[in-house]
């Protein structure tokens, strides 16, 4: 064989076992997640509250503030990530100005998320001296809002240039016309990036370390220290308990099963979509 | 009325756009604010001490520097001819019934929360680095390896994507010519999607800079330089999230945000570096 055929042989078979690995290890992570937290899981992890080891306990205070925490970051990350992106598509196009938005909204998706829990912490924990469910909920908007951010602004260019003037000639003004014709035409597109924009910050832990930090009672009061799933997770599973490990394999299961069913039915939106 | 309404939209809009100029804005003012008193008191020195002793509040960021480095310098070493290798097998080798099922299960590790990756790896990956490598399974190896595993599908996805604006009839014309797969890849694939390659090795350089929770669970959290790979290591994030809430001086607190701030800076400069100079042309492609 010449020499190019046998160089081309071992870099395919590099990638072929390359590309394998990278399946393996995904195998192996689900796996994982799978039989522990089956095996973690009952009906005791959605009404007992977190307690002491040795106690029994559950994560419903943790499940609870998961939700609570990432609701209140919604309600605030879609609709500011909305507007935004919506100038950006509407008003701004591909002006100097809009074009230095996107920039500045790609840097701050890449941002380090526990960066954005100690500034957080800086301005919303420490003057008021105690940890919050805000503090959280106002991190993960952080978080939130250059995701929504980028898709919006994608997803609303893809919306057809006539659609928009047959919508003015009729005599609506252009809220009206980005409202009703607009919003409508990439609504799907639109639901997905959420989608999937909610699933990302779910897996956050980070940025809530130390900003709702934990809470072993069950609290929906946002301006207490507030439980949730990522943050029991990482003491659980770094305690030396064996019945806190279990648990904390319990909250990665929920959460697992949580972001990658979101991760699916979001591709499958955009694949029918695209059909 | 109408009018109004249109004023009222469009300047909401205008403003929720600017808040995330003001955000940016915004954590590097804080951070700087939070940090100078550490600052103040160690100055650039604060880069290179490698003493951290918080009850004598002496503080010195090296090890936590040194820490960051190493383990996503071993991320990168193992994640980028794997990602390369992903994404050629994806564009080139897949049968195209595979393309779209095994693309999708890369993408799908991308996707697993990265705390996930930090308990899969202290309970069942760790172990198996102190049997290999010995050490106690925690340090910068296993961080290494683990933080390599999580920035893989993204580097790949990134990858693919840049290698699939190529046109067919660039590759068609080359194949036509006799040559293999890999004198495509190598004379026509990577030259043309160069830009996009290095943007995507760029970012997740970034990424596995600041990535807090994969590494936390298999650092090991000991604030010195560690003489092997398998030594107990730290790295600013690591450094962060286990000792922020424990800061019970002035200088503490502080001295952790003068970590905060110089992370930031960094992968400010490394995102902004690999979106604006390398990624522009994958953009406007796709």
């Amino acid at each position: 064989m010449k020499k190019r055929k046998i160089i081309n042989l071992i870099i395919m078979s590099f990638s072929t076992v390359a590309a394998l690995t990278g399946l393996i290890f995904l195998f192996w992570i689900l796996w994982v997640l799978l039989s522990k937290g089956l095996d973690a899981m009952n009906i005791k992890i959605f009404i007992l509250d977190t307690a002491p080891p040795g106690r029994e306990g559950g994560l419903r205070n943790a499940l609870v503030g998961q939700l609570l925490l990432v609701s209140v970051a919604s309600l605030i990350g879609i609709p500011l990530g909305i507007f935004a992106g919506t100038y950006l598509s509407e008003y701004g196009g591909n002006s100097k100005f809009s074009n230095f938005l996107r920039d500045i909204s790609d840097i701050m998706m890449s941002a380090p998320s526990i960066v954005i829990g100690a500034f957080v912490y800086a301005i919303l924990v420490a003057p008021v001296g105690h940890f919050s469910g805000w503090a959280g909920a106002v991190a993960l908007a952080i978080m939130m809002i250059p995701i929504v951010l980028r898709t919006t602004d994608d997803m609303l260019s893809l919306v057809s240039q006539q659609l928009r003037e047959a919508a003015y000639a009729l005599g609506a003004p252009k809220y009206k016309v980005i409202m009703q014709v607009v919003y409508r035409g990439a609504k799907v597109g639109m639901i997905t990036g959420i989608l999937l924009s909610i699933a990302r910050i779910a897996g956050e832990t980070a940025p809530l370390l130390f900003t709702s930090f934990n809470n072993n009672f069950y609290t929906t009061n946002l301006n207490e220290a507030m439980a949730s799933l990522t943050v029991t997770m990482f003491n659980f599973a770094t305690s030396p308990y064996e019945d806190w490990i279990k648990l904390g394999w319990a909250a990665a299961f929920i959460l697992g099963a949580f972001v990658l069913f979101v991760n699916i039915i979001g591709r499958m939106i955009i694949k029918k979509k695209v059909k | 009325m109408r009018k109004a309404l249109d004023f009222l939209f469009k300047h909401i809009a205008l403003f929720s756009a600017i808040s995330i100029l003001i955000v940016l804005i915004a954590i590097f003012a804080i951070l700087f604010k939070e940090a100078l008193p550490a600052i103040n008191a160690f100055g650039w020195k604060f880069l290179v001490n490698t003493r951290w002793a918080p009850n004598m509040d002496i503080f010195g960021g090296f090890p936590a520097i040194y820490g960051s480095i190493m383990s996503t310098l071993i991320a990168m070493l193992i994640a980028t001819p794997m990602a390369i290798g992903v994404a050629i097998f994806l564009t080139e080798i897949a049968h195209a019934k595979l393309k779209g099922p095994v693309g999708t299960a890369i993408e799908m590790l991308a996707a697993i929360p990265s705390i996930i990756y930090g308990m899969w790896g202290l309970f069942f990956f760790a172990p198996y680095i102190r049997e290999w490598f010995g050490g106690n399974g925690l340090g910068l190896l296993t961080a290494g390896i683990v933080l390599a595993i999580m920035i893989l599908p993204f580097m790949a996805a990134i990858t693919r994507d840049s290698m699939n604006t190529i046109p067919d009839v660039l590759k068609e014309s080359a194949y036509a010519l006799g040559a293999t797969k890999w004198d495509v890849v190598k004379d026509v694939v990577i030259p043309f999607a160069k830009a996009g390659i290095i943007g995507s090795i760029i970012l997740a350089l970034g990424r596995a800079i600041g990535e807090t929770m994969a590494v936390t669970f298999v650092m090991g959290n000991a604030h010195k330089i560690p003489k092997h790979l398998t030594d107990p290591a730290t790295s600013i994030p690591v450094t962060l999230a286990n000792e922020f809430t424990e800061a019970d001086s002035d200088l503490y607190y502080s001295s952790l945000f003068y970590l905060a701030l110089i992370l930031f800076v960094i992968s400010f400069i490394v995102i902004a570096f690999a979106k604006f100079y390398f990624l522009r042309k994958v953009r406007a492609a796709k």
